[in-house]
């Protein structure tokens, strides 16, 4: 009971603590009546919207693929964005390395929720707690792959990737840094990123086999 | 671009091959030789692999009679307009000019076990110290009555992409208004689980465009087929009243047709019928049953962990030919085999390591224009057979945007695996 009595305070999200968190987002971001689009795309009406849709934004392809994939912005995959851009879209134009503190990111999806039209129909199935944590574990992040079982392992990768690069349809795994790719793979295998072939390759996967893959690819030149 | 630069080294194989083949049969006795009967997914991927890891420690002979190999899979894209035929049609130029691969464009005609060679149409004998037999399909005798491959330009099959394809594109194009085209569709286990129904969506596709009062019948011995749901989903929503399917039910599985006079006999109900697709039923290509590597089913049995033969130590069976457990026939399932087999073949030549075997697949489907579905799964090596793992399968009632970027991703997979394939 006495820890009952505790939990609210911790998860209470704050939005005046979220407009502090804001400023490190605003150099590129605005939000509110008059915002337009800079760096990055206007943040009003977030909430319940299709990834990489905001008329007028020239976003990275990664970021049209998972929209086109189905990723919406909700609490859990904004926490999720928040915290690593690069856990839900590898190569994303925001160039950030991400909110580590979990109060700081609810606090600020609490401020931008307040610029979502009707922040009462947000569907209520929208946790208020975000449970997870997609980041990847340094741990994971430090392993040392092997390039010769990577290598082999690529058999699966290059029916659908292109070893030369090519890109239409199916994006370029080569030359990647092996944060990026380990961290991408990781993000299929937990299930935040939706892609069904892509689930179904990670899952299978082991920490080692991921740290193997991308030390190959990343020395295979595009 | 891609095409261009194919098309010119083209021209170069042809010699390229003539002039090898014969040094292929004396050279090199030192190196352990492998021989792949057949250049498709299987085949084509299997010599690339064992040629580009090994080094050049071993001598890689590819048989293959066509000098452009057409792809089944985009073939029926092709039917359907979306692909030109010369985009899914590869030559093995780089096959034979980068990896070093003797591409010997011939009918393998016979296997000799005992003396480990290969006979091929023109007379000579390829020796093997392991060979690779990777032929597709062939089609069971007597499967639908009346039907023999005499028949094949009257009622084509267009199940080995070609001429075949080629024609029944033509044919259905050239339909009368307010005509029918019927498909006899296999029974299972055949190439392309969802290969028929995709044809039937594509042609479906040209007709709403050309001939829009036309029909489609299908008459299918099987109760129920792949992606089922998918299909008739989107038959209903792009192809409203078009399309009538006659399952087993109401007699699709006795079947029989009259090429000469076009008709199909239906359980007894006879239909005049423009165009007739006979998709018979299916077994391995004839050399497996030559090379007596197959059993009663019609395919081959193989080892789950290397795609080894049951029959033939020196011997391996890739693709739709295989009798392997839970994989589908399919390109991309046979490019997966490969890949596990040219590491097995490597390891018993030259020692070379071997990780345990994982295989996978997946199969796009069109249905109409930016209307593309998928299924797909991984497996592992069992005792038994190669067993599945997991899967999973695109769902009814998904948004535009979601078809549209499965179908963009079928033509990057075609890129990729035709890639993986040719070099």
């Amino acid at each position: 009971m006495m820890l009952g009595m505790a939990l609210p305070a911790f998860s209470q999200e704050d939005p005046v603590e979220g407009a502090k968190v804001f400023k490190r987002c605003f150099s590129c971001h605005m939000v509110g009546p008059d915002a337009f689009n800079r760096t990055g795309p206007v943040l009003n009406d977030l909430f319940g919207r299709r990834a990489g849709t905001v008329e007028g934004f020239k976003y990275s392809d990664d970021m049209l693929r998972e929209g086109a994939g189905g990723l919406e912005w909700h609490p859990d995959t904004l926490d999720a964005f928040i915290e690593n851009p690069k856990v839900l879209v590898s190569r994303t134009k925001m160039r950030f390395s991400g909110i580590k503190d979990p109060v700081d990111r609810s606090n600020l999806i609490a401020f931008l929720r307040q610029y979502s039209d009707s922040p009462a129909n947000i569907p209520e199935a929208d946790p208020t707690i975000v449970p997870r944590d997609p980041d990847v574990d340094p741990e994971i992040l430090a392993i040392t792959g092997d390039p010769d079982y990577g290598a082999y392992l690529s058999g699966e990768c290059t029916t659908c990737h292109q070893v030369d690069g090519g890109d239409e349809g199916i994006p370029s795994i080569t030359g990647w840094e092996p944060v990026d790719f380990v961290t991408a793979l990781h993000a299929y295998k937990n299930k935040h990123r939706k892609h069904p072939v892509m689930q179904m390759m990670a899952a299978r996967l082991s920490d080692e086999e991921i740290a193997a893959l991308a030390a190959y690819f990343q020395n295979i030149e595009q | 671009m891609k095409m261009n630069r194919r098309g010119f080294l083209g021209a170069g194989v042809a010699t390229a091959a003539t002039l090898s083949a014969p040094m292929v049969l004396g050279a090199s006795h030192g190196k352990p030789k492998v021989v792949v009967i057949g250049g498709g997914a299987g085949g084509a991927t299997v010599a690339r692999y064992i040629a580009k890891d090994s080094d050049g420690m071993i001598d890689v002979t590819l048989i293959e009679p066509t000098r452009t190999y057409y792809t089944c899979f985009f073939s029926n894209l092709y039917i359907g307009g979306f692909r030109d035929f010369a985009s899914i049609g590869h030559s093995y130029g780089t096959l034979a000019a980068e990896y070093g691969i003797n591409v010997v464009h011939d009918w393998a005609v016979g296997v000799d076990r005992d003396a480990r060679t290969v006979a091929l149409a023109s007379g000579s004998k390829v020796p093997y110290d392991k060979l690779i037999i990777s032929p597709g399909i062939d089609f069971v005798d007597g499967a639908v009555p009346g039907w023999d491959v005499s028949a094949q330009n009257a009622m084509p099959h267009a199940y080995k992409a070609g001429s075949q394809t080629q024609l029944l594109k033509a044919q259905i194009e050239a339909m009368p208004q307010g005509g029918t085209f019927a498909m006899v569709a296999p029974p299972n286990p055949y190439r392309c689980p969802p290969g028929p129904y995709e044809r039937v969506s594509m042609v479906a596709h040209v007709l709403k465009d050309i001939n829009p009062t036309a029909k489609i019948l299908i008459v299918d011995p099987k109760p129920k087929f792949s992606k089922q749901g998918l299909f008739e989903e989107g038959w209903q929503k792009h192809y409203s009243g078009m399309i009538e399917r006659i399952g087993p039910d109401f007699g699709g599985n006795n079947v029989s047709v009259r090429p000469g006079s076009m008709e199909i006999d239906i359980d007894g109900e006879v239909e005049k019928v423009d165009v007739c697709n006979v998709i018979p039923a299916q077994k391995a290509g004839r050399i497996a049953e030559l090379a007596g590597v197959t059993d009663e089913s019609g395919w081959a049995p193989v080892r789950p962990q290397d795609m080894r033969s049951r029959m033939d130590e020196n011997i391996y069976v890739l693709g739709d030919a295989s009798a392997q457990g839970d994989m589908p026939k399919s390109g991309f399932s046979a490019n997966s085999q490969a890949k596990v087999c040219a590491m097995g073949v490597r390891n018993v030549l030259t020692g070379s390591k071997t990780f345990p075997a994982r295989y996978s697949n997946t199969c796009w489907s069109l249905i109409d224009t930016d209307d593309g579905i998928k299924v797909g799964a991984s497996y592992e090596a069992t005792d038994e057979k190669i067993a599945k793992t997991s899967g999973f399968v695109s769902k009814t009632g998904e948004d535009a945007a979601l078809r549209k970027q499965t179908y963009e991703e079928s033509v990057g997979w075609y890129a990729g695996i035709t890639a993986d394939m040719f070099g």
